[in-house]
This record gives C-alpha cells, sequence and structure tokens, in this order.
C-alpha cells in the first residue's frame, strides 16, 4: 500500500512542477503572442517523445530574499526526444519563471545537457527566452554563461547545435547562439541585443525600439547573427525539422541519404541564362533545376543576397551549395557575403557535406566603403575555408570568373576536385571592358574616335580571353560542358568523390582571418 | 527590367538589383582638419574656449563626457577658433561638429 503512496506523491509532485511560473504567468506569456517552453519543445519534437530531465532542480540562491522563493525547474526545462524519430537533446528557458533569467543551477541544468549531447554525439537545440542573467545570484549566474559558451566551442564542429530565439536574449546571452551553427528568430518574437536601446538611449542618447535594434528582420538583413527568419514559430519548428532532414546527426556521420529523384523542374538550363554575362538571372534557378525535386533549402536568404547558400540533394544525398546571384549586386563578393559563405564551407567541411560552387561573378565590390570595412581580410576567410576545406568540391562556371573572384570561388588552385565551365564562361583577369581599357590604352587614347577604337579593342579581348577554353588549355578547368549536362556532371563527381581522402600537414589549427 | 538598377564594376555596367545596405552606404569625404567633430557621442560638460580665440596646439577646449568618462578635446594644432556649434549640457551624436578652426597663417 505505501507503495502507492509514494505514486501518488511523485505524481503530485510532478504535477506541481509543471506549472511552471503558474497560470497567470504562463497568460502573459500568451498574450505576448509566445508559446511556453514546453509546447516549444513539444511541438519540435515528435508526438510523446520527450523525456524531460532534473525536473525537480531547485535555485540555490540565499541572498537578497530568493531563501524563500521556489522557482520551478529554475526557469528552463531540458530533455531528450526524437525528431523523425531520431534523438536529439533540447532545452528551452521557462521565461513564465523568474523571466527565464539564468542563474547557477539553470545554466547547470543547461551544461548538463550539452554534455549529454556531446557525449552522444546527436544534435543540440536551444530555445532562448530570458531576460539575462539573475542578478540576484551575482557571479554564479556569470559563471554559468561562462560554461555554456566553453561547451558550445568544444562542441562546435562535432555535433549540430540549434539556437532558436524565442523571446528576448540580451547581453552576454547573446554569445551562445551566436557560437552555434544556425539560429533561428521568429517575427515580433526574437530580441537579440548586448545593449539594448534604454542604456543606448541614457548613455549614448539614441532612441531607437527593440524591434529595430534586434529584431528578427535585423538579425536576418543586416546583422548576419541569424540563419532562418519565419513570421511564426509553428513556421520556425517547421524549418528546423526541416533543416535537420539535410545535415548529419555528428560529425562521424554523413548526413542520411533520401531516396534520389529526378529534378522536377529541368528548366532546359540553357534558358535560365542570358548569354550577355552583363544581364541578371536568378542562380537559385539554376540550382533547382540541377537538385532532387528540385528542392533547395536556403539559409541566410536575406543577408547578403548577393551570395546564394543552401542544401540541396543529388541522387539522394545533401549537398551545400554555394552560388553567386548575378540577380543582386551583380554576384560581387563583399565583406557579408564572404563572411556568409565561408562559415557555410567550414560547416559543409566540418559535417562531411560536399559542396558544389557555382561560380558567375564580376570580382570584388569597389568602394572606400568595402575598403575601410576590411574585405581584404573578410574576403580571404572565402579563400581560406575552400583551400582548408576536404569534403569533394566541385566547381561549374557559369559565365563570370573574373580576377580575385575566379581565384576565391573554388578554382582548382583553391584545390577543387572537379571545375567544370559551360560554353558561355569567361575566365579571365577582369572583364573585357576593363582590361580593354587598360591593355589598349595608348591605342584607344590616341585614335580619332576613341570610343570606337574601345569598342574593337574589347570586342578584340573578347574574342581572344572571354572564353573556357584559355583556362582549358592550361588545365585549369577539367571539361567544358553543355548546360544541361550539369546534374550529369554533378553526380559524376560526387560519384567518384565518394571515397576522398585528403590530408594536410599536422597543426593545433590554423589562424583563419576572422 | 525596371526592377533592375546598373552597378559597375571594372568599366563594365552590370544590370542586377542593388541591397539595402548598398544603396545605404555613405560616400566618402575627405576629412577636412579644420573642423572638429566628436569622435563619440557624449554631453558637453563643459568648453574652455570662445569665438574668435587663439589657441595653442594640445591646450584642452572642452569637455565632452560619453560612458562615463571625461575626454578631454584638445586642439589639433594652433589656430583660432572661428565658430563653436555646441552649447555646455547639451548631449550630441557621434561625429557631430564643433568647431571650426582657422590655422594661423604662417
Amino acid at each position: 500500500m505505501s507503495l502507492k503512496r509514494n505514486i501518488l506523491d511523485l505524481r503530485k509532485r510532478k504535477q506541481e512542477v509543471l506549472q511552471g511560473g503558474g497560470e497567470k504567468a504562463i497568460q502573459k506569456q500568451v498574450k505576448m503572442g509566445k508559446l511556453t517552453a514546453r509546447e516549444r519543445i513539444e511541438s519540435i519534437l515528435d508526438e510523446d517523445s520527450f523525456h524531460e530531465y532534473d525536473l525537480f532542480v531547485e535555485h540555490v540562491a540565499r541572498d537578497f530574499n530568493m531563501e524563500g522563493k521556489v522557482l520551478h525547474g529554475d526557469g528552463v526545462i531540458t530533455g531528450t526526444g526524437t525528431i523523425y524519430g531520431r534523438p536529439v537533446c533540447i532545452f528551452a528557458q521557462d521565461f513564465t519563471v523568474a523571466g527565464g533569467s539564468l542563474g547557477l543551477m539553470h545554466a547547470r541544468k543547461i551544461t548538463k545537457i550539452m554534455d549529454h549531447a556531446l557525449k552522444m554525439r546527436v544534435p543540440l537545440i536551444g530555445i532562448n527566452d530570458s531576460g539575462g542573467a539573475r542578478i540576484q545570484e551575482g557571479v554564479n549566474s556569470l559563471a554559468g554563461y561562462g560554461e555554456i559558451f566553453y561547451r558550445n566551442t568544444m562542441a562546435s564542429g562535432v555535433i549540430p547545435q540549434i539556437s532558436v530565439i524565442l523571446g528576448p536574449c540580451a547581453g552576454g546571452a547573446v554569445y551562445s547562439p551566436a557560437l552555434t551553427d544556425f539560429v533561428f528568430v521568429v517575427e515580433n518574437i526574437s530580441k537579440m541585443f548586448i545593449t539594448g536601446p534604454s542604456v543606448i538611449e541614457s548613455v549614448l542618447g539614441e532612441k531607437i525600439s527593440m524591434e529595430e535594434l534586434g529584431g528578427a528582420k535585423v538579425h536576418s538583413e543586416i546583422t548576419g547573427n541569424a540563419h532562418f527568419y519565419a513570421q511564426t514559430e509553428h513556421e520556425c519548428f517547421d524549418q528546423i525539422k526541416k533543416l535537420l532532414t539535410y545535415i548529419p546527426w555528428n560529425n562521424g556521420k554523413k548526413a542520411e541519404a533520401f531516396p534520389p529523384q529526378e529534378p522536377t523542374s529541368p528548366v532546359a538550363v540553357d534558358e535560365i541564362v542570358p548569354a550577355d554575362p552583363k544581364m541578371p538571372y536568378d542562380v537559385r534557378d539554376i540550382i533547382k533545376s540541377t537538385t532532387d525535386s528540385s528542392d533547395f533549402f536556403e539559409v541566410m536568404e536575406d543577408f547578403a543576397p548577393n551570395i546564394v547558400i543552401g542544401f540541396g540533394r543529388l541522387n539522394g544525398e545533401t549537398v551545400g551549395f554555394v552560388a553567386n546571384q548575378p540577380k543582386v549586386l551583380a554576384g560581387v563578393l563583399d565583406c557579408d557575403s564572404s563572411d556568409k559563405a565561408a562559415r557555410f564551407i567550414r560547416y559543409c567541411d566540418a559535417f562531411n557535406i560536399p559542396i558544389v560552387t557555382l561560380e558567375d561573378l564580376p570580382g570584388y565590390l569597389p568602394g572606400v566603403d568595402q575598403e575601410h570595412a576590411g574585405v581584404i581580410r573578410h574576403g580571404a576567410k572565402i579563400l581560406y575555408a575552400y583551400s582548408e576545406a576536404t569534403v569533394p568540391k566541385i566547381t561549374v562556371i557559369i559565365r563570370k570568373a573574373y580576377g580575385g573572384g575566379y581565384i576565391a570561388m573554388n578554382s582548382r588552385h583553391m584545390r577543387a576536385d572537379f571545375v567544370f565551365a559551360w560554353p558561355t564562361a569567361e575566365i579571365a583577369v577582369m572583364g573585357p571592358e576593363g582590361a580593354a581599357n587598360i591593355v589598349f590604352r595608348k591605342e584607344i587614347e590616341s585614335a580619332e574616335d576613341p570610343e570606337a577604337m574601345r569598342q574593337e579593342k574589347i570586342q578584340e579581348y573578347k574574342d581572344k580571353f572571354a572564353n573556357p577554353y584559355v583556362a582549358a588549355a592550361k588545365g585549369y578547368i577539367d571539361q567544358v560542358i553543355e548546360p544541361s549536362e550539369t546534374r550529369k556532371m554533378l553526380l559524376h563527381a560526387l560519384a567518384v568523390s565518394a571515397n576522398k581522402e585528403q590530408t594536410g600537414p599536422y597543426k593545433k589549427h590554423g589562424i583563419p582571418p576572422f | 527590367m525596371s526592377e533592375y538598377s546598373t552597378l559597375v564594376v571594372h568599366s563594365a555596367v552590370y544590370q542586377t538589383q542593388l541591397t539595402k545596405k548598398y544603396k545605404n552606404r555613405k560616400a566618402w569625404e575627405a576629412p577636412n582638419p579644420n573642423l572638429i567633430h566628436s569622435f563619440i557621442p557624449g554631453t558637453i560638460i563643459d568648453i574652455f574656449v570662445e569665438e574668435g580665440q587663439t589657441v595653442k596646439q594640445g591646450e584642452c577646449i572642452m569637455i565632452l563626457e560619453a560612458m562615463k568618462m571625461r575626454n578631454r578635446v584638445e586642439m589639433p594644432f594652433d589656430a583660432v577658433i572661428k565658430k563653436i556649434h555646441v552649447e555646455e549640457g547639451v548631449r550630441i551624436p557621434k561625429n557631430h561638429l564643433m568647431f571650426d578652426l582657422e590655422p594661423l597663417a604662417e
């Protein structure tokens, strides 16, 4: 009989803690348009798959009258569950309990589940919704953050780490998401910043709203801190689940293969691209014409749209695409697009995802602002990332491959495994216009009709260099292919590189131009 | 083709869309050494000079308090204070014009 009493006691205890911050606080959360921490976890995971850990953890604060306070679960829910049947570790800060503030035990619950994720080699999903450090716990809460950041760094490149910003995430707290692989934000709900609007106004006199300072749009368009933007929490959860279908569970595995599919929009690829290299098109149409089911899952869609990155499948296998986008800023490389691409290349390399590069760019974006913003250092990240990557690397030169841009975009010289070029490719030090102005300057200046002479010389240069055959003659590209052969060649290249092995010299680690 | 603008790279004119960031970038201007701008947003605590006054290089002409630090603003070279654009007690943003200087004739 006493056993039954014990069980009833357990149920009663559970029931109490499961209320989180109580009815009032939950109503407030709902009023803000937010789901509760538990609803969020349950919406992301497979139905009934969530198992909670550390439900009965209590805070240990003894100052500022904290000793009498009960904070259920200490403001964070942690545990394991499955997504499409595969295990993940997850935590969600509970804003209804002391504003989701982070104290010592709250942090310990998070670090415990992080350690678990790393040991079990499964992805970690962290849902951030917190007012920040629990001031009453003083340096203990700082220590808590530090322990989380350290683990984020140690787990980086070993297990996928996903951060979901579903509420405020301010001050030092922002560095956990910043250290993870993918950051998800939701309109009107996500707020991320180091220093909030009130401090900025009191110290600097600059008036700005939370949304304008660190809202979802800001981080997906301007700062590049967020990788996925959604209108609603449920749309965000669907994005997370979709992302997980493309990536492996840890760095020792390959992404799960899907049944191969033919592209559904095999737009005659040759009809997408205008022959005039100065006219735009949407490079995503080329990507979709090559991938299984013409599916392309774009990452960081709204940040630096002059380069396109994302995942697709070729014959069922995940590949990462990096493609210059002629539709925006003519597809130039600049500080932001270099940052964006370099980090993605390193992600793919860390997680055994082959990289397909589609190249069509006039070079680097000219301008004082770019030079002074450090385009040299940022641009170097792309070179570093491609050179360092040892996963299969395939390049298709669509049209322009000029100057430094040609070298940077996974050229043979960065150790591309395959370099294909369309017959429209132009591999040259610069475009015909610029080159003719320099090479034939004297002839043009001294001509009776300089403009006519310029056009003539541009044509002369075009005829000679604006094609793939000069580079092909040197072996810098392997094959000039017909546009309609692109998917076939990509599949072939992936098949050939299935057992690729490549090692570099021993080093502790390199020193990339961060 | 109206959705596209033009972008010039190495003398070639490309039809393409421009980003918000690109359109909002600031054109670079050569700095004018005779204009003193605030290097940080803050509050003007003290102004020690008047218009028309000749001031020697290195002399403190104002205190600009920012981030709880009282920054001394010093004369970059010997010059006459031609115009003062700010007042004591006022909070100013970064890159705000504070003084017009007129270098002393050699």
